[in-house]
């Protein structure tokens, strides 16, 4: 695949360089030497994406968030690549989204969701290492007075080939920072790429092992006092009355604050100590307009969408309806999916300091600029005089992208204490019951087969909730939300992997007040669930092996096609299982990757489910780091079944039921199934990796659940269902 | 007041005795490596050792404990992150985020203490900590590889 050569703007330029002498000279308060960009002795930057020391540290700046996915490695493997850098000497740092502001995005998007680390900026991250080194091998060209066309660099030595002369990076990167960069790089050809697709360790691990890392819960600033608080418990309540004299003599409390209209915190010395007073706090709640809401209302305004009038489509051709009409035999499912809580296992936290003239962040996040909005307005400063430092995350998937409450919190709390550092901290209480949910679903499926048990028809109508309804409208498309479509799409990064001739697929919108949110996966979760579970029932009731109904329907998909045929091979497909082991499938397409897995699964007498293995393939089109792929595949698995298995938000008085681990628990180490993952890069394209597994899981396991039982199961999670053979 | 005996020195601590020890370590000693994430017993992100056995910080108040027992934390396990788990789990680079892992490794070093070749069903039963990253299969060859590095140790 030839690469085409990228030209730089004259604009690109000047942003790049910007902040060679100025930018990072901002007298940061730096709580670690992993933090935030920084410090005036820092050596000049060779360009925003490296910097580089007279020792040969390369230090490679990241711009998305760090919270398990690898996602540092894997972005610092694509620069280094293009830099021919010693990997060796690799480092890395975040610039803050304040730096990214005040130099015009030149670091691009710090969101850090959708899969998007990798596929969403790998072409200019890649550039910025090409054009470091080509900046290198020009100040060393210069220095040695020689053509810059005869030199050439690989490990951080750059060598002039005619004279076997050499240097190293780090004794000319002050010279480089000077130099204009080239006007055009040319990327490498991915055959010739010698670190990406190779499975090198992450970078930071070590810190991980000792207790050293320091996450946002971690944080102590000098003269930091520490915040607990509680929010109404009912979604869309506020804050009534509280009765500080009972709690203000208490050990080391040094206030009782309102904290926006529905929230109430206890300051202290310590957590502990705000956490204390707060549980004896009296406090009295305006529960508001939802008192009355619990689940079995929601259920009957999700009943009501499947067979409404009205829905938005998102997927049709032929006409579906009439080719039901005239099926010779129909199958008809309706599935449901509950609220589920993201349970980060660090809960929500941020750490504020404002003063009239400037507020500072500490806090793990998904989204720095989107953290850096939330600051700025919970502190009535104008964005430049804000900044927000990022924190290794304790868990993200997605709770900690697009909503930062906590911070706002934080910041409203810091704001009634000036000068002083705050840091709030969430009980796990107040995080299962401050979620933004993963959204609730239903689902009627119906399908139409013909005589010979071909599907000739089918009609899907998702009733529930929108996530961009309720997070993002700016998003959505003449009232339609096609975020809830994912893998029941026409085309894009979650197109329907089958051809249907006759197909629909319809979206009632029905959105109860508690609040939804991005979930690892998002509604590939659900939405594969509902299709790949009744392709399933499908191919049972045309009397036809699982596996060949769906090839027959892929011959438009080879890419789909492949990565299903390839757990099947792997699994044994046709072949048998060991005794009292059944298999199930599922495939889809999923931010832009391909994804299939093939669950073995067994059942005994008394219900027990035991998930032996699951097989796994992706195509993501390149693969970064094989190594980070398999834990991610594997990690995604845990959350997708945890779902599975426990993974439900039930309401009540207009409240989120569920506490603590104890009754939301989650897959512990005996459940989890061998994993055993393919990963089969067929090039020329960027597809992510956390996520889409986490589709497959689930549906693959419910198939095979079916082949062991006889039992379909289309309510979840798993622990509310009898699996017995009584 | 508390006196315990953490990591080997004999601290004083000027706290409530129904203190949990969890935040007595973090917030008066400074050791954060422990993490609060239930806080009731259950996930194990808190674990640490006293005399020997694996224990979940936020449920032991200080004023159960007594300087004679020996309170044990990551940071104490090893002075330079050599610990038979810490050198396995670097080697098979086991944390995704991290959070849980302090807890996972003292839970399993605790564990080869007392059974150095657990068998998975051993692995099973000692250490059932939540991780939400699901870093589970990888915790669990890195108990075995602890296991192989623990005899070379010792030859």
């Amino acid at each position: 695949m030839a690469t085409e050569p990228i030209t730089l703007t004259r604009r690109e330029f000047l942003i790049g360089t910007a902040a060679a002498g100025a930018g990072f000279s901002l007298g940061l308060y730096l709580p670690f030497a992993s933090g935030p960009a920084a410090a005036a002795e820092q050596p000049p930057e060779v360009n925003a994406w490296v910097v580089i020391q007279p020792d040969d540290t390369v230090i490679i700046r990241i711009a998305r968030s760090e919270m398990g996915q690898g996602t540092l490695t894997g972005l610092s493997q694509l620069v280094a690549e293009e830099l021919e850098c010693d990997w060796s000497k690799v480092t890395t740092e975040y610039p803050t989204p304040g730096q990214n502001l005040a130099r015009d995005r030149v670091w691009g998007s710090f969101s850090t969701g959708g899969s998007q680390g990798i596929r969403g900026s790998h072409d200019y991250v890649r550039k910025g290492g090409a054009v470091a080194r080509e900046m290198l091998i020009e100040a060393a060209a210069e220095a040695w007075g020689v053509p810059k066309a005869e030199c050439s660099a690989a490990n951080s030595v750059i060598t002039h080939r005619a004279s076997g002369r050499t240097t190293t990076y780090g004794k000319v990167a002050a010279a480089a920072a000077e130099l204009f960069p080239p006007e055009q790089v040319t990327l490498k050809d991915p055959k010739d790429w010698k670190l990406i697709g190779k499975p090198v360790k992450r970078l930071d691990t070590r810190d991980k092992l000792t207790g050293k890392q320091v996450f946002g819960a971690d944080l102590t600033l000098p003269g930091m006092l520490n915040a607990s608080i509680r929010a109404c418990p009912t979604f869309g309540g506020k804050l009534k009355a509280f009765d500080e004299s009972k709690v203000r003599s208490l050990p080391g409390v040094r206030a009782v604050l309102r904290v926006d209209d529905d929230a109430v915190a206890v300051v202290a010395d310590t957590w502990w100590q705000a956490n204390t007073a707060l549980d004896k706090l009296p406090v009295t709640w305006d529960k508001g307009p939802n008192a009355q809401l619990d689940s079995a209302a929601i259920e009957r305004m999700l009943e009501d969408g499947l067979t409404a009038a009205e829905a938005f489509v998102g997927n049709e051709n032929g006409d579906a309806k009439a080719a039901l009409k005239g099926a010779a035999k129909t199958v008809e499912a309706v599935y449901a999916y509950p609220y589920q809580n993201h349970a980060t296992m660090e809960p929500m936290n941020a750490t504020a300091r404002w003063t009239p003239e400037r507020c500072e962040v500490w806090c793990p996040t998904q989204n720095g600029e989107a953290a850096l909005e939330a600051t700025a307005e919970a502190a009535g400063l104008p964005l430049t005089k804000c900044d927000v430092y990022k924190i290794h995350l304790g868990g993200g998937f997605g709770r900690r992208g697009a909503f930062h409450d906590f911070v706002k919190q934080a910041v409203a709390i810091a704001r009634q204490l000036p000068g002083t550092p705050v840091k709030l901290l969430w009980t796990r209480e107040e995080d299962m019951q401050h979620g933004h949910y993963h959204p609730i679903t239903q689902c009627r499926l119906v399908g139409g087969l013909d005589d010979k048990g071909e599907l000739t028809g089918l009609h899907v109508r998702i009733s529930g909730q929108s996530i961009l309804a309720s997070v993002n409208p700016k998003w959505m498309k003449n009232g339609m939300d096609t975020f809830t479509f994912q893998c029941l799409l026409p085309d894009g990064d979650h197109a329907f992997s089958y051809a249907v001739p006759n197909l629909l697929v319809e979206h009632a919108m029905r959105n109860p007040p508690v609040p939804p949110g991005f979930w690892r996966g998002v509604n590939v979760n659900q939405n594969t669930i509902y299709m790949e579970c009744f392709m399933d029932e499908l191919a049972h009731a045309a009397g036809k092996d699982p596996l060949e109904f769906r090839r027959k329907l892929m011959a438009k998909h080879p890419r789909a096609l492949a990565v299903l045929n390839a757990v099947a091979d792997k699994a044994g497909w046709g072949k048998p299982a060991a005794e009292g082991v059944h298999r199930g499938l599922a495939v889809c397409k999923a931010f832009a990757s391909h994804v299939a897995a093939c669950a073995e699964v067994s059942v005994d007498a008394k219900g027990r489910l035991k998930i032996h293995r699951i097989v796994a393939a992706t195509d993501p089109g390149h693969a970064v780091n094989p190594q980070q792929i398999e834990a991610q595949v594997e990690g995604s698995f845990v959350y997708g079944l945890s779902a599975l298995l426990y993974g439900e938000c039930t309401i009540k008085d207009g409240a989120v039921q569920q506490t603590n681990f104890n009754d939301y628990p989650s897959m512990l180490i005996d459940e989890m199934p061998e994993v055993e993952t393919i990963i089969m890069p067929s090039g020329g394209f960027w597809g992510g990796i956390g996520e889409p597994t986490i589709a497959v899981a689930a549906p693959a396991v419910l198939n095979a659940i079916f082949a062991a039982t006889g039992k379909r199961v289309r309510r979840f999670p798993l622990k509310n269902v009898d699996l017995s053979s009584a | 007041m508390a006196k315990l005996k953490v990591n080997g020195e004999a601290v004083e601590l000027d706290v409530d005795d129904t203190t949990p020890l969890l935040w007595a370590l973090r917030e008066q000693l400074g050791l954060t490596g422990a993490k609060y994430s239930c806080g009731i017993g259950l996930c194990g992100a808190c674990t640490v050792h006293i005399d020997g056995q694996a224990t979940r910080a936020c449920v032991v108040t200080v004023g159960s404990l007594s300087e004679a027992q020996n309170v044990v934390t990551i940071e104490g396990l090893s002075a330079d992150g050599s610990h038979p788990v810490q050198q396995a789990w670097a080697e098979l680079d086991v944390p995704q985020c991290g959070y849980c892992q302090p807890g996972m490794i003292m839970a399993a070093a605790a564990l080869l203490d007392s059974n150095p070749d657990p068998s998975d069903a051993d692995i099973d039963a000692n250490l059932p900590n939540i991780c939400r990253c699901g870093t589970y299969n990888r915790v669990r060859r890195g108990v075995h590889r602890a296991v192989v590095l623990n005899k070379r140790g010792k030859v």
